[in-house]
């Protein structure tokens, strides 16, 4: 009798730690989705203030078309990207645009002093520290999740109930690693 | 980093069970010492158990109140609302609400039981004194205390010391008065309950600060997690170290709410403080540099 005892509750002990780690598992998978999401959240808001600010540069400067296009396009691609590798090809060039656009700004001082431009710049900096905040937090979601499956004792079962992968870390292509990596040139 | 938050989460553990062990002691020393009339007793510990209920709940409301702070919406402040955002989303909390105190001595605080009833309020001193990235080490800091549940922490802690100073009062009015009969056998609990009454709301009120220094520290370290930048946050230590943080108005039931002490000091500064010394503050954050 005693001995049918211990098996149940030795067999309920394992359901429960099992059911535990799966749930851990399913938790942070769901966390890393939604901050995976909440990126995507941020760049759109980036995205949104684009064309204010291209339409306030072509007031002041509207025969540079070449640059409009650019930035119009590369904007595109971001919306449009689905992996987080794409992801970080496509903020590359956009980031690239970018800086095409603020160069013809700095030509232009009657553009430069306009409140308008001004808080167009502020906002525009402050969705640059949103996008790395949320990137951030993406990136800290992700490690709990690797760790929690590659640990003892989760690791062990991790495959068999479905969590065959680690996630991608968000990460910048080679190209823009690479040139990230340098100094920054500052010139006056 | 991450080595210093485990370090400090298992020291809270301990202090806290210490605390347990300590006050289920206590209670059975002075039941023993009671011997029969527990009725006044259990009555008594009801009563804190509410007390600290309702602490609990209109905790934070009454923190901000006594310390007039104004709740204030992004054009008021874009700097300190932007800051609390972005910080807000690195941390993966909801955005608390953003307040402002007048008062030139740089602090800060953070209250609330949990993320989604929490409040963060800066002085006008820390706005101007510190620049954006060392406002944002001090909030990223206030919003460890939020992400930590200290606030939950240090309320547990202060409704066990609570408890502790209501039954070492019941038991010296006990005696006091003389009430009850006692046997024979309850001379040496007799002699144990005054003893006990005496010291168990100092220990009590110790154990309580001591929890509340491990949880700055631990809020430190989270703060330089957040940011990944601990220098910002010693800098900001450097400069109120520098111009001192004493407030225009007291309060000491807040005081361990806030960034750094600000009441005006006293000697046996060490074990009665709410905070850790800036000294030591400032050396820990510098030294994350240098390990995991």
């Amino acid at each position: 009798m005693t001995v049918i005892i211990v098996i149940v509750v030795v067999v309920v002990l394992l359901i429960a730690i099992g059911a535990a780690m799966y749930n851990g598992l399913v938790r942070l998978n769901q966390q890393s989705n939604e901050a995976w999401s909440d990126i995507t959240v941020q760049l759109k808001r980036r995205a949104d203030l684009i064309p204010n600010l291209v339409n306030t540069v072509k007031g002041y400067a509207s025969h540079e078309k070449s640059v409009f296009e650019d930035v119009t396009a590369a904007r595109a691609n971001t919306l449009s990207a689905q992996t987080p590798g794409e992801a970080g090809k496509a903020e590359g060039d956009f980031q690239k645009t970018l800086k095409s656009l603020f160069a013809v700004a700095e030509a232009y001082p009657d553009l430069k002093a306009s409140q308008n431009f001004q808080e167009l710049q502020a906002e525009l900096t402050d969705t640059e520290d949103k996008i790395q905040a949320s990137r951030r937090f993406y990136n800290g979601v992700v490690r709990d999740f690797n760790t929690k499956r590659k640990t003892f004792p989760t690791n062990i079962f991790a495959g068999m109930l479905g969590f065959k992968q680690d996630k991608e870390f968000f990460e910048v292509d080679e190209a823009e690693a690479a040139a990230v990596a340098q100094p920054v040139d500052v010139k006056f | 980093m991450y080595s210093d938050i485990a370090a400090n989460k298992r020291k809270t553990v301990i202090i806290m069970l210490v605390f347990l062990v300590f006050v289920t002691l206590v209670i059975w020393i002075f039941d023993k010492y009671l011997g029969g009339s527990t009725g006044v007793f259990y009555g008594g510990l009801i009563g804190a158990c509410v007390y600290a209920v309702v602490t609990y709940y209109a905790g934070s409301k009454m923190a901000l109140a006594v310390n007039q702070a104004q709740e204030i919406q992004k054009r008021d402040n874009p700097r300190l609302w932007r800051i609390v955002e972005n910080l807000s989303i690195t941390d993966g909390l909801p955005m608390p609400k953003v307040y402002i105190m007048n008062d030139p001595a740089p602090n800060a605080f953070a209250t609330g039981r949990d993320p989604k009833h929490a409040a963060v309020c800066a002085t006008t001193g820390v706005l101007d004194m510190m620049n954006d990235e060392e406002l944002q080490g001090v909030l990223a800091h206030e919003l460890s205390h939020i992400k930590n549940y200290d606030i939950r922490v240090s309320m547990i802690a202060f409704a066990l010391t609570a408890v502790i100073s209501l039954i070492a009062d019941i038991i010296i009015r006990l005696t006091w008065f003389g009430g009850g009969d006692r046997e024979e056998n309850n001379q040496v609990f007799m002699i144990l309950g005054i003893v006990a009454a005496i010291l168990a709301p100092i220990v009590a009120t110790l154990i309580q600060l001591a929890v509340s220094r491990q949880r700055e520290y631990l809020a430190d370290a989270s703060g330089a997690l957040t940011t990944r930048y601990p220098e910002a946050l010693a800098s900001a230590l450097e400069k109120i170290k520098q111009t001192g943080s004493v407030a225009r108005h007291q309060n000491t039931a807040t005081a361990h709410l806030f960034f750094v002490n600000p009441l005006k000091a006293h000697s046996l500064a060490g074990l009665f403080s709410t905070h850790p010394p800036i000294d030591d503050r400032i050396a820990r954050l510098r030294s994350m540099g240098t390990h995991a």
